[in-house]
């Protein structure tokens, strides 16, 4: 679909003067690749030692790699979580007492444990039909949908080199901007399906002027954003205690307690399938638009040039100012987006009140470095935690095991996956060889030339064509 | 700003006198300007009757001072036009090229707080105990001026801690239950700052040793310290909260200094706290004079500045950032004790119970410029905001003068106004948040 939008990179190579520059840096980069991928082998080697080493090597490189960082950070998180779920348990304190075989007791916990997690989360076997064996999979992704939209917008800022810790403070104007619209238009008769447009498109707006003012104050003052929107965040929520708290503001009249009126039915998400809403299809929309903005447009380049190195990007004639402000618009937008969504599931009915934001814009930071900051990446991590929101709380309620054992093993993942370091030495896996680390950042100058020639080719074209 | 004179330099036979760097700043006189200018617009807006009763007095001291009984609005407004008239002299001390005396910074303070305490408590059916609101005051910043100092030793060292929240956290649950379990709160002070150090040592193990990006490893430790402490808490100390999460028999009592615990206002302030609390200004001092004085806080300032030149000269960058940050976090341990284990609190362990400290610790950092005397003081003063916050609806059942959240809001606004600033400059140890290796 994106293809579609795309201006296509010129088939026809670029015009000869231009050309000739460019082909001998192109030339230039493959042979130092090359000289590489010689230096690699062991000079004057039999067939079949390098048979071998090959061999060798491509072993090392899969186990330096980032899939087996990742798979071994999985495996430790669940492993730390397995310690915490054994040495609370009732039973296996028992057996440590004497009473019972503590590696029977042990095993059953941790299983009785991911099982009701499992259930909680995917697939539950033991539902009636199947609607009820489906649900806790449109939990999941119920859940995944603000985790999605939000860890996109802190992933945009990634790209742009900076670091948005203001997902809380974004979420809560997002609500108050969708909120706010959605039961202060509530008697003004309008239909059903514009309604909620406007209090998403209110939501977005409202999160976008958050998370803009941090920029301006990023760009303007040179202040340091992580500071800015820590302080925001807190801001933002006295705001919305206030604003809960008084009568003729966004207090609910008929009642005492910081709640908002609730949510009419005009401005609610439609439901898809059982818990599921239409949100969740707008967040695989935001996905896709994300894509396409970081890796097609225009102003995505910029973002990533900005984020590469701010001084090139400003020499190469990017606002590097107007980009903070814009990738903070940005991603505020998309974090609103969040808040919008959880003021207008239909899943939770009623108004809100002030923990709407629910630790979401905490947990999109995690998501979007779990994700990578790639869009696509952040749609699988933003499920992923989706997974453990929806299936910790039955846990708790079916095995008594606190629900916050999933936070923790999602976090350790992060934490593990940050480090790469770390988890090598504990499974004492190979680091990646310098040689390996070389060729891998001459293939990346390699391919950054090859786009800066087909954008070269490009400008070109327009110049021409003008 | 600075005036920077020298001795005439000699060159050759002709003395050349040296150019004389000078600039103005008319930060401080906009500051105090716009300050007036609020109160004014407060005073005239939402102008209160009655009167204001201070209470400057408690029962022990050696004078019995009677209530001060006053009209709150002609108060208000004398102290607002006193402190009007400090607004000449600062625009006449920044257009000559000098700074203002501290002393009428203190001053305007003054007068202004005095002002908006007349106004807010005019008509009320209750009556301002200044005692109390200073005792309240500081029992409330003692977390936060923990959390401070710890903040600044680590970013002097150039390691950011945006992990104060997670070690006070920590700190809070491992203090409360060693002390249950022991019975002794010095146990529990003990295990508080041990806890304290060893998230400072996750933090460490991660930003120091692996290079992870030092937000990064800030953000991902307060998620697990907060995950962690409420999966146990939930798990062992509510089903055995009177074994292990109690609160009576496991605190530290108020010792007063015989002789100077009597004296008006400052008497139950300063002389008549909790160990906790001389603790706390036991600390401010010693992390002062360690940072500015010896030779290890020479070493942590140059690590945090410039880790290239003080490698070059033979100081072990990672080490010395390792040692600070471990210290830091016992730091902030001691703070997170004072969460259950100083007399007078009164709930123990409870999930979140840091609920966001640790980031006004971060920004009274921010706002104490990286200075550990500058970042306690502004510590008092959040922790003041924070406790008028408390104070002002007991005054006024009927609807405080001001809605609270606005005064919760107060660190926040300063340290964003600080940072953008427009209050001062707030700069940060050159090197804090990058890795050092050597290339």
């Amino acid at each position: 679909m994106s293809d579609a939008l795309t201006p296509t990179p010129p088939v026809e190579p670029p015009p000869p003067t231009e050309q000739d520059g460019v082909a001998d840096e192109l030339a230039e980069a493959s042979a130092f690749d090359e000289a590489l991928n010689l230096g690699a082998a062991e000079p004057e080697v039999t067939p079949e030692a390098e048979e071998d080493n090959r061999w060798r090597e491509a072993a090392r490189e899969i186990l330096s790699g980032r899939l087996a960082v990742a798979f071994g950070a999985v495996i430790l998180a669940f492993l730390v979580g397995s310690l915490l779920i054994v040495f609370t348990n009732s039973n296996v304190q028992a057996a440590m007492g004497g009473d019972g075989n503590f590696f029977s007791a042990a095993g059953s916990a941790i299983i009785d444990a991911y099982d009701a997690l499992i259930r909680g989360s995917i697939w539950n076997w033991q539902g009636r039909n199947f609607n009820a064996q489906i649900l806790p999979l449109t939990r999941t992704l119920r859940h995944a949908t603000p985790l999605i939209a939000a860890g996109l917008g802190v992933a945009v800022t990634f790209k742009a080199g900076l670091f948005n810790i203001g997902g809380r403070g974004q979420m809560i104007f997002g609500a108050i901007g969708s909120g706010w619209l959605a039961f202060g238009l509530r008697d003004a008769g309008i239909p059903f399906p514009l309604h909620l447009l406007i209090c998403i498109i209110g939501g977005m707006l409202a999160g976008a002027l958050w998370g803009a003012l941090a920029g301006f104050l990023k760009a303007k003052t040179g202040a340091h954003e992580v500071i800015v929107t820590i302080m925001l965040n807190f801001v933002a929520y006295h705001l919305l205690q206030y604003l809960l708290a008084t009568p003729g503001l966004m207090q609910d009249p008929a009642r005492f307690d910081p709640i908002t009126p609730p949510i009419p039915g005009s401005a609610r998400l439609p439901a898809l399938y059982s818990d599921l809403n239409w949100g969740f299809v707008i967040s695989l929309l935001l996905v896709a638009a994300c894509w396409w903005l970081l890796n097609r447009s225009t102003a995505g380049f910029a973002f990533r040039a900005v984020g590469e190195n701010p001084r090139a990007a400003k020499v190469a004639g990017i606002n590097v100012a107007r980009t903070t402000v814009i990738v903070f618009a940005v991603s505020g937008a998309l974090i609103g987006f969040a808040g919008a969504h959880q003021v207008l599931d239909p899943a939770s009915p009623g108004g809100f009140g002030d923990t709407i934001d629910g630790g979401i814009g905490f947990d999109a930071i995690t998501v979007a470095l779990l994700g990578g900051s790639s869009p696509v990446g952040v749609l699988f991590a933003g499920i992923l935690f989706g997974a453990f929101r929806a299936g910790g709380v039955p846990m708790q309620a079916q095995v008594g095991v606190p629900a916050e054992i999933a936070t923790i093993i999602q976090i350790l993942i992060v934490m593990f996956i940050a480090a790469p370091p770390l988890v090598r030495a504990i499974f004492r896996l190979p680091q990646p060889s310098q040689a390996a680390k070389a060729k891998k950042d001459a293939r990346k100058t390699q391919k950054t030339i090859t786009k800066a020639a087909r954008l070269t080719a490009k400008n070109n074209e327009e110049v021409v064509s003008e | 700003m600075s005036a920077v004179t020298a001795e005439p330099a000699v060159f050759g036979t002709e003395i050349v006198e040296h150019r004389i760097i000078e600039q103005r700043s008319f930060k401080l006189p906009i500051i105090l300007t716009v300050v007036s200018v609020l109160l004014v617009v407060m005073l005239l807006l939402a102008p209160r009757a009655g009167y204001a009763v201070f209470r400057l007095a408690a029962e022990t001291d050696y004078v019995s001072i009677p209530d001060v009984r006053v009209r709150g609005l002609l108060v208000a407004w004398i102290c607002v036009g006193a402190a009007a008239l400090l607004l000449p002299l600062a625009w006449h001390r920044a257009v000559t090229y000098r700074k203002l005396w501290p002393w009428a910074i203190a001053l305007f303070a003054l007068l202004a707080l005095t002002a908006f305490l007349a106004w807010a408590g005019a008509g009320a059916n209750g009556f301002w105990n200044v005692t109390a609101l200073i005792v309240n005051a500081i029992a409330v910043a003692v977390p936060l001026v923990f959390g401070a100092l710890g903040g600044v030793i680590g970013e002097r060292s150039g390691v950011v801690n945006i992990a104060i929240e997670a070690q006070l956290l920590m700190a809070a649950f491992t203090g409360t239950v060693t002390a249950s379990i022991t019975n002794n709160p010095w146990a529990g002070l003990v295990a508080a700052l041990a806890a304290g150090a060893l998230v400072a040592a996750l933090l460490g193990l991660l930003a120091i040793t692996y290079k992870v990006d030092q937000i990064i490893v800030g953000v991902v430790l307060n998620v697990l310290v907060i995950g962690m402490t409420t999966f146990l808490w939930r798990a062992w100390l509510q089903p055995n909260s009177d074994v292990l999460n109690r609160v009576d028999g496991i605190q530290f009592d108020s010792v007063g200094i015989p002789g100077l615990n009597r004296i008006p206002i400052i008497g139950p302030a300063l002389f008549n706290q909790n160990i906790i609390v001389y603790i706390m200004f036991i600390a401010v001092v010693a992390v002062w004079f360690g940072l500015y004085r010896t030779r290890w806080g020479l070493r942590t300032r140059a690590v945090g500045e410039h880790p290239k030149a003080a490698d070059t000269v033979g100081i072990k960058v990672n080490r010395t950032r390792w040692v600070a940050v471990l210290l830091a976090g016992a730091v902030v341990g001691i703070g997170g004790a004072s969460y259950t284990l100083m007399a007078g609190r009164v709930t123990g362990f409870d999930q979140e119970m840091t609920s966001g400290y640790g980031f006004i610790a971060l920004a009274a950092v921010i706002f104490g410029k990286w200075n550990p005397v500058r970042a306690a003081f502004a510590g008092l003063l959040f922790g003041f905001a924070i406790n008028l916050r408390i104070a002002l609806p007991a005054l006024n059942p009927g609807g405080p003068a001001i809605p609270p959240q606005f005064l919760l809001m107060v660190p926040y606004v300063v340290t964003l106004l600080a940072v953008a600033g427009l209050i001062g400059r707030s700069r940060a140890p050159a090197a804090v948040g990058s890795a050092y290796s050597v290339e």
